[in-house]
């Protein structure tokens, strides 16, 4: 299954990616990204990858596991 | 593995910017497995434009770091790039690109991702006076800003403070004109937005609001400004950020409905041609919600438009109409300043915060004319910048809304005050 990777301290904040999916990210009070899920569907994987693609740092991948 | 519903088979993109490449990539994100070919009249790879006015033109970040797409990652998803080479001309019933070099590429589908330019400087000295939209100019910008000298910022909206931002944390001694007595006014409101010229004085950086320029002359390293009220203020460089203009110029002869960028319908498709699609700063389409056609030059807009209009390609009996809220952020200082929704159309708003505490963190809540929350301007608060965006999304009133936020600033944050 398609895994879920984060680059905590790249993350500034910008929240794109819990517009294009509040079921895979979130953000803390300090405003870092927070993993909703490790682990996605085949599925899914296109909405999500496209949401981590709107990651203005880089800071999100889709890999395979 | 072509998608059975579409038949299209290949899809030029026009522009490598973060709307072009986006585009491509979402296509094969959506399952769409014919020809995509990505074209760039810049003959770099794709990069990204944000930090140039920020980290990459203060020298932090290097090229490898504003790229988009790299060669290896362009193979790897089947992009062939076709870059340092501009479109010319769009033929719209041959459904051909015509390129710079006299070559035609044939599409069944065309993306129109050519951006926006700077405005150039209406005022011409004979060097030393730059515009930041391209990697070149923040190189140029980049080398000028290395001299100790005065620098003159010309226009104080996002463009304007970010880059005095960069140069004075360089060092340099930095003036920024604009017109407006409050330039991010026009965002943000009056009251909201005298916090902004505030963070240039808090600084170091003096401000010349409600003062226009008359004329630039000299050259680099010896610059004359002369503002409308008679003051002259000479500077080693100028800056001068006054806004963009959509690159919609070489579809002048093709037939499109082009008026301030291309016109499409809520799909993002030009209303007079189904096959051609724009995204980002080039396309004025019509949403929905607004019930208006409207432009927006910020990057999540491409970003989500490149999905919209990828989808829309691929699964052409599943269309996806574009209405997103805006969504706009802006680092200057030691700010990071997150907009939703348009706080101009307000008619009151509500602080939560204290703006004046060093490094603040602070909200504006914007109440629209039918009590709904219709916008807000976070500043170093990204936890009620979420919360926002996901309020006016839904429709909440203004008095919920106002009620969540204070409830999170009441929550203890762990760093609050901490450098992002």
């Amino acid at each position: 299954m398609p895994v879920l990777k984060a680059d905590f301290e790249a993350c500034q904040g910008y929240g794109n990616c819990i517009t294009g999916a509040p079921d895979a990210y979130d953000i803390d009070d300090d405003g870092v990204v927070v993993l909703l899920k490790q682990e996605i569907t085949d599925e899914e994987r296109p909405r999500i990858e496209e949401a981590a693609r709107s990651c203005p740092v880089s800071a999100l991948t889709v890999e395979d596991s | 593995m072509s998608e059975p519903a579409s038949s299209v088979r290949t899809v030029v993109v026009v522009g490598s910017s973060v709307g072009g490449v986006r585009t491509a990539q979402a296509l094969r994100s959506e399952g769409f497995g014919g020809r995509v070919v990505l074209v760039g009249d810049e003959a770099r790879l794709p990069y990204d434009k944000p930090p140039l006015s920020k980290q990459f033109l203060a020298g932090s970040w290097g090229t490898e770091r504003v790229a988009l797409l790299t060669e290896a990652t362009a193979d790897q998803a089947g992009i062939e790039l076709r870059l340092g080479v501009a479109a010319e001309r769009l033929d719209v019933a041959g459904r051909q690109v015509v390129l710079a070099d006299g070559q035609r590429l044939d599409y069944d589908a065309v993306v129109i991702a050519t951006g926006a330019a700077a405005r150039p400087s209406p005022w011409a000295a004979r060097s030393g006076v730059h515009v930041v939209r391209t990697m070149s100019d923040s190189e140029s910008l980049q080398a000028d800003l290395r001299r100790d000298d005065h620098v003159v910022v010309v226009g104080g909206g996002f463009i304007g403070a970010e880059v005095a931002a960069t140069a004075r944390s360089l060092g340099r001694e930095v003036t920024v004109v604009d017109p407006l007595p409050v330039p991010i006014g026009r965002v943000v409101g009056a009251a909201v937005g005298s916090h902004f010229a505030e963070l240039h004085r808090r600084h170091g950086v003096a401000t010349r609001f409600g003062t226009g320029v008359e004329s630039v002359e000299g050259e680099a390293g010896n610059l004359r400004v002369v503002l409308t009220d008679g003051t002259e203020l000479t500077a080693g460089t100028v800056v001068v950020g006054i806004g963009a203009t959509p690159n919609d110029g070489w579809l002048a002869d093709s037939g499109l409905l082009v008026e301030n960028g291309v016109v499409c319908d809520e799909f993002c498709r030009a209303v007079d041609a189904p096959a051609v699609h724009a995204v980002g700063d080039v396309a004025r389409w019509f949403h929905p919600d607004r019930g208006e056609h409207i432009r927006v030059e910020h990057w999540t807009n491409a970003v989500d438009q490149a999905v919209c209009v990828a989808h829309n390609i691929a699964h052409p009996d599943d269309l996806r109409a574009d209405r997103p809220v805006e969504y706009v952020w802006s680092d200057q200082y030691d700010w990071t300043i997150q907009i939703v929704g348009r706080p101009h159309r307000a008619t009151e708003h509500h602080l939560v915060g204290d703006p004046a505490a060093d490094r603040p963190r602070f909200a504006a809540l914007y109440r629209g004319a039918d009590g709904q929350l219709i916008a807000a301007v976070t500043v170093n608060w990204p936890k009620a910048l979420v919360t926002c965006r996901r309020l006016v999304a839904a429709g909440s009133t203004f008095a919920a809304a106002v009620t969540q936020v204070e409830a999170l600033a009441a929550a203890p944050a762990r760093t609050a005050g901490a450098p992002a």
